[in-house]
């Protein structure tokens, strides 16, 4: 706690030299590629304080149980900021804002389809995943069946997960970075690429959860603020800002109702599918489920969290319409096009410009900043988590690895994850990256998500059901993306695409959930009777906890 | 865990109420939240001018309020299932691993 205090005051210090910068007078309309000075002091403020964290993080972070669980003793609360931080990625912030200034009530349905995995996960895995899992969602998925193929299993959907929102959020944060600090892309790579690996490899998952909760605190505070600012324009009346975002915007009364987004019904469906299951899977979230105590913490964990998402996710719904009108009519914004300035993604900065000036530009830049770093930094574990615990541990060592070779593998996982993704950030600089995130989406609902539920719910699955399945899904969504309208019409520059629909996860969850349970009844072998005979045991510590990993005392 | 003790939890009364009653009410609660998010899907899908109707003369439409209230109600649904679980089914475990102890 003592800590605490003093990066409170380090950071009311570094906040109050920052206000006094920012005071001296601007000289006319502010330059979108210029040095920002207002968003790198604030930034170095976030840097400083959350090495602060990290330093004290590391002197905690001694076994492998505090590297990848933070010693199972994070709060219910604190956990439920931590996974709110988590989801809102600068993607969904910038993203989502975006898409409400560009197309309106579109924006509303992807938000609800981002939300409504939250219950499903409460009712059907949190708790579950806690009485079962120790560091990786594979620990749950592997529990009564045979290790070896499962974990490897996991193992990949984990690392592709990983690397495709990686890669998503490199190239991201490139590319805000270069627009609102006026720093050079590649430095905002590398930048953020050492970041992640110090926070990771020095404070394992206590740093990386704490630097998650100060990020969801600034994110929910920054964006209450801007929606707060946009609604006393006008009254504190959504009507009122309904009525003068439709006046101006180019569609008129159309964006006030789905637009063209989802237009046939398989596409809807498929894309709620994916959106709503994919969060069940995704190994970054998933992991957090074992920094809390006990089942009662994990359920109050998401519970927190869907609040803040869904309170989250009405401030961004406000912050595009305010876009709409405060941004879209003001050249400032806009360059000799009239398009707007920095591209698709940036209504919300250029609001925080409108309605509260510099200070606030530079505060929600860092912030944004800040999104990318937390975030990259809670999927690296994820991954690093995959190689060390899943694949080194369990895959290549049998079990047969002591805590000091398992935890030197996963530090040295993050940093080559760490260097691939700063590799990868400034390969696919010029690429559009814009699909990956949906592609993980659709890998973690057909492969992870599958073999997860099952495992968890149905007594007949076997090891050969589950690896078949999983991989089956897995093939599936990839090579659906990648035949289908957004990898080869839009990156491939092929004329029409040969799967006609954007999401797979229609089709390859019921390929996944089919083979599996093909591959599973048909299965006559010894391991089968060991996977199934398996099942009782495994349930009772599921319902009841006993036999559970507990907190690690401090 | 050992096969005495999955024995001993498995014929503990206590456990078989917890089960039952867990199962049916997490099962309940994410078919309605299913149902709920996907009639909404569907609407979207078949009937997109439906949400596009004037709400009271003025220029929100139905949509707004309907997708507010999935929100909130997500928010809600899981409240109710935290208030049951860590009253009722804890107290139902904790006793179940007192009997075994």
């Amino acid at each position: 706690m003592r800590y605490l205090s003093v990066f409170a005051g380090l950071a009311s210090l570094l906040w109050a030299v920052s206000a006094l910068a920012a005071g001296e007078p601007a000289v006319g309309p502010v330059e979108k590629q210029a040095v920002n000075v207002t968003a790198i002091v604030m930034f170095l403020m976030f840097v400083a304080a959350t090495l602060a964290i990290t330093y004290w993080a590391a002197r905690r972070t001694k076994t492998a149980k505090d590297f990848y669980t933070a010693g199972g003793g994070i709060t219910g609360f604190q956990n439920g900021l931590a996974i709110a931080g988590d989801y809102m990625s600068a993607a969904s912030f910038l993203g989502i804002a975006g898409l409400v200034y560009s197309k309106g009530y579109d924006g509303l349905i992807y938000s609800i389809g981002f939300l409504v995995g939250w219950p499903i996960i409460m009712f059907l895995m949190a708790e579950q995943l806690r009485n079962l899992g120790k560091y990786t969602f594979a620990d749950v998925a592997s529990y009564r069946l045979g290790q070896t193929p499962i974990r490897a299993l996991a193992a990949c959907g984990s690392l592709t997960v990983v690397l495709l929102y990686l890669i998503a959020q490199m190239v991201g944060a490139g590319q805000l970075i270069q627009t609102l600090f006026g720093l050079e892309y590649w430095m905002a790579v590398v930048l953020v690429g050492i970041l992640m690996i110090m926070y990771v490899t020095f404070g394992g998952m206590l740093a990386t959860t704490w630097v998650q909760i100060i990020k969801a605190v600034l994110l929910l505070a920054g964006a209450t603020l801007m929606a707060g600012l946009v609604l006393s324009q006008f009254g504190f009346s959504f009507e009122a800002l309904f009525t003068k975002a439709v006046e101006v915007h180019k569609d008129g009364i159309k964006i006030m109702a789905p637009g063209g987004l989802v237009s046939d019904p398989v596409s809807a469906i498929s894309l709620g599918l994916g959106l709503m299951f994919g969060t069940a899977g995704l190994p970054h979230i998933l992991m957090r489920f074992f920094t809390v105590s006990n089942a009662k913490e994990a359920r109050k964990s998401v519970f927190y969290a869907t609040g803040f998402i869904g309170y989250f996710y009405i401030l961004t719904f406000t912050i595009g319409f305010g876009a709409i009108v405060l941004v879209s009519t003001d050249p400032q914004y806009l360059d000799a096009a009239k398009k707007l300035i920095g591209g698709g993604n940036m209504p919300a900065i250029h609001l925080a410009h409108a309605v509260g000036g510099n200070i606030l530009l530079g505060f929600i830049s860092a912030v944004a900043f800040a999104t990318i770093l937390a975030v990259v930094s809670g999927l690296t574990l994820a991954g690093a988590s995959a190689v060390s615990h899943d694949l080194y541990a369990s895959v290549f060592r049998h079990g047969n690895v002591n805590e000091v070779d398992e935890m030197r593998i996963s530090k040295i996982a993050t940093v080559v994850l760490g260097i691939l993704a700063i590799y990868l950030g400034i390969q696919f600089q010029n690429q559009n990256v814009a699909f990956m995130v949906g592609l993980a989406f659709a890998i973690a609902a057909s492969a992870n998500f599958p073999i997860l539920i099952l495992s968890i719910y149905w007594s007949k699955l076997t090891t050969r059901g589950a690896a078949l399945g999983g991989f089956m899904g897995l093939a599936t969504a990839l090579i659906l993306v990648i035949i289908g309208p957004t990898v080869w019409k839009d990156v491939l520059g092929n004329a029409e695409a040969i799967f006609p629909y954007k999401y797979p996860a229609l089709f390859s969850m019921t390929v996944a959930f089919v083979a599996t349970w093909l591959f599973s009844i048909t299965d006559n072998s010894d391991r089968a009777k060991i996977d199934r005979a398996a099942y009782e045991a495994q349930n009772l510590r599921c319902q009841t906890g006993i036999g559970a990993e507990g907190a690690a005392v401090h | 865990m050992q096969s005495d003790l999955v024995e001993k939890v498995r014929n503990n009364p206590q456990y078989q109420e917890l089960v039952a009653k867990r199962s049916v009410f997490a099962w309940t609660l994410a078919i309605i939240m299913l149902a709920a998010y996907y009639a909404y899907i569907l609407v979207v899908a078949f009937a997109p001018a439906s949400l596009g109707q004037t709400l009271s003369g003025g220029t929100t439409t139905i949509g707004i309020p309907i997708g507010v209230a999935i929100i909130v109600f997500s928010f809600i649904l899981t409240g109710i299932y935290v208030w049951r679980a860590n009253t009722e089914f804890d107290e139902l475990t904790r006793q179940v691993k007192e009997a075994v102890k």
